[in-house]
């Protein structure tokens, strides 16, 4: 029978609540009588732990180090000694952390976002759907879609941006200036690790221009905008489309993106 | 972990036994990364993977000598050469699985 320790867990990871499972993966034989393989502590950010290593001490010590590794999103192997003590390794522990779901914000309720919502999806991103026309922001158009809102990418963005962190994309895929600039601004103004634009080499150039005279900086613009979106895999229709799109966002992540693969922004010539 | 929570959660609402293992370390190149898990039950049923294939038919082994002693244990799988059938990573890497019952 599963017990606290799963259940907990469960609840914790189906909330998308940050935890992390400590388990003790080797014992040296000389402790073998003290801690047994398999013991376990779960730890949250904050509140009580659950479950015990088999040492009051060594939980103490242990939750601490998980609580930081937690707060890294970092997962791995640790030693201790049997009652938490440091330069030992008496104990092994497995170390692991599960984070908040990356976050993926759609703006523009077009049909290549409805394809996009569904390969975000399958990748594990909590996916939000954005556009200021409540016409086309519908649950309905987008039934997969963890959250479908209408108001404008910037007002969206001054609300939320500052959630964004470096795991999280934001692609804009409205190829209408005055809903991508916007929206790329309040991109721009967050933390957030990808942002991609949709349009053709000619929609990209305008948007280009509008961005600089809305006061984007140059180097700015280069460093971080991914526009035109996507890998140049030849994608024509919105699943292909999708797929060049979330290639990226995981190229960019890895810091493989501009190595190895070739985004449609460094390249020239039609798109498709 | 997360993606094998609704196929555990039938088996344990069907009232089987559950195992669970886990990548809990790699050396050299792996297919998949520490906390790679996979589920097995009692009649050797499996959800998830933690490896590319290579070694998940020697896990289920594994998974069911665990929930018959009901103690957790350690394997590793290595290397294995081009000899047909043998249980290993072609990748020329090593992995660590903690394989325990779902007691917990």
């Amino acid at each position: 029978m599963s017990g606290e320790i799963y259940q907990e867990l469960r609840r914790s990871l189906r909330s998308g609540e940050p935890v992390c499972l400590v388990t003790v993966t080797n014992v040296a034989e000389e402790f073998e009588g003290l801690a047994s393989l398999g013991a376990k502590l779960l730890v949250h950010s904050d509140g009580p732990t659950v479950g015990t290593l088999g040492d009051p001490e060594l939980d103490r010590v242990v939750a601490r180090d998980a609580r930081a590794m937690l707060e890294r999103g970092v997962t791995g192997t640790r030693h201790y000694g049997s009652h938490g003590e440091a330069r030992r390794e008496d104990l092994e522990m497995f170390v692991e952390s599960f984070v908040s779901p990356s976050r993926l914000v759609i703006f523009g309720a077009v049909d290549f976002s409805r394809a996009l919502v569904e390969v975000g999806k399958i990748l594990g991103f909590v996916v939000t759907v954005c556009d200021a026309r409540a016409v086309f922001a519908t649950t309905a158009r987008f039934p997969l879609a963890d959250e479908v809102v209408v108001e404008w990418p910037d007002s969206y963005l001054d609300r939320v941006g500052r959630t964004l962190g470096p795991r999280d994309a934001v692609c804009v895929l409205t190829h209408d200036t005055k809903f991508d600039v916007p929206a790329i601004l309040g991109a721009l103004a967050s933390d957030v690790g990808y942002i991609g634009a949709m349009g053709s080499r000619r929609t990209h150039e305008k948007r280009w221009e509008r961005l600089l005279e809305a006061g984007a900086s140059e180097s700015e613009l280069r460093a971080r905008l991914m526009s035109p979106i996507g890998l140049d895999v030849g994608a024509r229709t919105p699943e292909e489309t999708a797929v060049s799109i979330c290639a990226e966002i995981i190229a960019v992540r890895s810091g493989r993106a501009l190595r190895t693969m070739t985004p449609l922004r460094d390249g020239s010539g039609p798109i498709h | 972990m997360k993606e094998i929570l609704s196929t555990v959660d039938a088996w344990l609402a069907a009232g089987k036994r559950v195992a669970i293992a886990r990548v809990i370390g790699i050396e050299d190149s792996g297919p998949r990364d520490p906390g790679a898990t996979m589920a097995v039950n009692e009649d050797g049923e499996v959800a998830g993977s933690v490896s590319g294939g290579c070694v998940e038919g020697a896990v289920v082994t594994e998974a069911l000598d665990a929930l018959t002693t009901g103690r957790a244990r350690r394997c590793t799988f290595g290397y294995s050469d081009d000899q047909a059938f043998a249980v290993g990573l072609t990748c020329g890497g090593t992995v660590h699985l903690l394989v325990e019952p779902l007691d917990w």
